[in-house]
């Protein structure tokens, strides 16, 4: 009981485009429990990324209750969400959104900014650690365009990491990159939810989902299907499965 | 974020644009740079007219015929006819604070040596107008009272008068010139007292008992002025008060009729004076600030620029943790040091300005500290009140559309 992270209740998000209103959400109830390794998975247009932004605490729901960490969301102020997206939870996104022109090594620390506790010794070095924790030492002083969307992305991880969050909310994080790289992601995110890191990941590639402990069907705003993953794959071992021919 | 952070973090984000950042700060720069050489130019005028009027004397007061006709326009000026030398004597005897006093009747016209003329100014004074007006005698000596008693024909030359009467370099000292008809024995020279703050030539006079004048000269009991001094700069207001009482008196004003004269401290003249020249720089301070406004507009216009552009990024920090006022004050703080920067390279150009031009152009410069302290802090208002509605946008932005935006 006590370690839910999650609960969501009856959650419903409606959009209101001049006379037409777009229900993304409409009813949805689950609970994720610290340590899980959630894919939310659907079609395109199923309310995915209206529901992960929610989690994120970057949007409210429109009715329905949202209990983070036994806080309810919906009775925080902006400047408390934006703490507890700072302290509490680790976006990763489908286009890495990393700052252009600047280092891997700014990038990582830009989270631990916002956290006045934190001394810039400190940030340094949980900075450095958090790169090395998804392998790219020697890649500290690389601008974004100097890497590829494989480093990108994991460069985009450790920043995810780097404020020691509770959990990880990934959107397609692997939507970008081929089947090698996409594995090498999803290496990464078992290593880390092998020690303790709570992960959200939304995907829409059925082959990514099977890395998970669970898997969460969306279609059309609501939940269609919610299923523990009883024949967890090892990324690592698919990896190596992979041909060698394939490595270009 | 911490204010060291942001500070950093703006700094690299002009780095990142520098040329348009320099181009941003231009109207900054040009306002804060013509602020405050303008400022100096006046503040320069002032001080130039301040010491060559102390240089003329603290503690004169003026005494001028003034029109009291009711209705009749206030005019002053030495064309009215009311002082007369009962006014001197009143003055003498009732007003104890006036050290000094010397009246004055003046005419203009041809003065003459032999072939040579030269058309000047006579003053008819008493001995104790060279004191007043510090003017002093460098060859020979001053008329004295008994030269004023008995209208003796003798003068004193200024220096312009004696290049031209005496072109040959001779001694003019006992040579009898003559003004108009009147025949004038010259018994010394003024010290030369150069052009005066107002393009006057202030050697270009003759100095002669004023009884001379009056009758051999004009024909007249009339004074175009007095002339006198108080015993102390601070007494000039006491020995203004007496001199009014004395001259009411001399003059028969009744109780609520307008005086027919009118008297002025030094320190009026220069008050009056400093305020004109204080309304100029007003003036001109107030076209030059036109440019930093235009500065501001400027910056505010590249501030939204700036943040349409980093829209994702806003959104990207904010979705890792950054509050409203976080994202605020990074672009507010961004506006300032464009704003300050600009105020840097205003200050350091108007200085050079200020310290170039009296040798170019003759104009007396004084920067003031006030103008550097005070166009720096408007600019830092200027940055801060033109960049707060980009940063204020900014900062508004949802994080969700941010993050999408194109
Ligand atoms: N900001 C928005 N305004 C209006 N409609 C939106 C907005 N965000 C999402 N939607 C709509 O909500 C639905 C779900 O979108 P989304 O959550 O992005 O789907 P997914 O990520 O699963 O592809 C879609 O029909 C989409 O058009
Ligand atoms: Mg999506």
């Amino acid at each position: 009981m006590s370690n839910k992270i999650l609960e969501i209740k009856e959650v419903k998000r409606e959009f209101i485009m001049g006379t037409e209103t777009v229900r993304a959400l409409k009813g949805i109830s689950f609970d994720v429990n610290a340590g899980e390794f959630v894919t939310i998975m659907g079609s395109s247009g199923s309310g995915k990324t209206t529901l992960l932004n929610m989690l994120g605490c970057l949007d409210k729901p429109t009715e329905g209750t949202y209990m983070l960490d036994n806080v309810n969301v919906k009775e925080l102020s902006k400047d408390e969400l934006a703490k507890l997206r700072n302290t509490k939870i680790g976006f990763v996104f489908q286009a890495y959104n990393l700052l252009p022109r600047t280092t891997a090594l700014e990038n990582v620390e830009l989270p631990l900014l916002y956290n006045p506790l934190i001394s810039s010794q400190e940030r340094r070095e949980r900075a450095i650690a958090a790169l090395q924790a998804v392998k790219l030492d020697g890649r500290f002083d690389h601008t974004p365009n100097q890497l590829s969307g494989g480093q990108q992305q994991r460069v985009a991880i450790a920043r995810a990491l780097v404020n020691e969050p509770v959990m990880i909310l990934a959107d397609e994080a692997t939507g970008n990159l081929d089947t090698r790289t996409s594995y090498e992601i999803m290496a990464l995110m078992q290593d880390l939810n092998a020690n303790g890191k709570t992960i959200v990941f939304v995907t829409h590639e059925p082959d990514i989902a099977g890395f998970s402990t669970r898997t969460v069907m969306l279609r059309d705003g609501k939940v269609q299907k919610d299923t523990e993953n009883t024949n967890r794959r090892s990324a690592k071992e698919a990896l190596a499965s992979l041909p060698e021919t394939d490595d270009y | 974020m911490k204010i060291i952070n942001l500070i950093l973090l703006a700094i690299k984000a002009l780095q990142r644009n520098k040329l348009r950042a320099l181009l941003t700060m231009l109207g900054i720069i040009i306002g804060v740079a013509s602020v405050i050489t303008m400022m100096s130019i006046g503040e320069g005028s002032k001080q130039s007219i301040n010491n060559s009027l102390s240089s003329m004397g603290s503690n004169m007061i003026t005494i001028m015929p003034q029109s009291n006709e009711p209705g009749g326009a206030r005019i002053m000026g030495s064309s009215f006819k009311t002082l007369t030398i009962k006014d001197v004597e009143a003055l003498q005897k009732n007003a104890p604070h006036i050290a000094m006093i010397s009246p004055l009747a003046s005419s203009s016209g041809q003065s003459i040596n032999a072939a040579a003329n030269w058309p000047t100014t006579i003053q008819g004074v008493s001995p104790e107008y060279l004191e007043i007006r510090k003017l002093s005698v460098q060859d020979g000596i001053i008329f004295s009272e008994q030269d004023v008693k008995s209208s003796a024909k003798v003068c004193l030359l200024g220096k312009t008068v004696v290049d031209n009467l005496f072109p040959n370099g001779e001694s003019p000292l006992g040579k009898v010139i003559r003004f108009g008809k009147i025949p004038l024995q010259v018994i010394g020279v003024l010290t030369a007292k150069g052009t005066s703050n107002f393009g006057q030539d202030q050697d270009d006079i003759i100095i002669a008992p004023y009884t001379t004048i009056q009758k051999r000269v004009l024909s007249s009991i009339y004074f175009n002025q007095i002339y006198a001094s108080a015993t102390k700069e601070d007494d000039s207001d006491e020995a203004v008060d007496e001199a009014t009482v004395a001259l009411k008196a001399t003059h028969k004003i009744r109780e609520g009729e307008e005086n027919d004269f009118q008297i002025r401290t030094q320190a009026e003249l220069m008050t009056m004076l400093n305020s004109t020249s204080s309304m100029m720089t007003a003036l001109l301070t107030a076209v030059a600030s036109i440019s930093l406004v235009i500065g501001g507009i400027g910056i505010m216009n590249i501030m939204y620029v700036s943040v349409t552009e980093r829209t994702r990024e806003i959104g990207l920090r904010m979705s890792i943790g950054a509050r409203g006022i976080d994202i605020l004050l990074q672009f507010l703080i961004e506006a300032v040091m464009i704003s300050v920067t600009g105020g840097v390279i205003g200050v350091v150009l108007g200085i050079s300005a200020a310290i170039i031009i009296p040798s170019m152009l003759n104009w007396p410069t004084v920067i003031s500290e006030s103008s550097i302290v005070i166009s720096f802090l408007v600019c830092a208002v200027t940055g801060i009140f033109f960049g707060y509605y980009p940063a204020l946008k900014a900062s508004g932005l949802d994080p969700i559309e941010a993050l999408r935006y194109e």
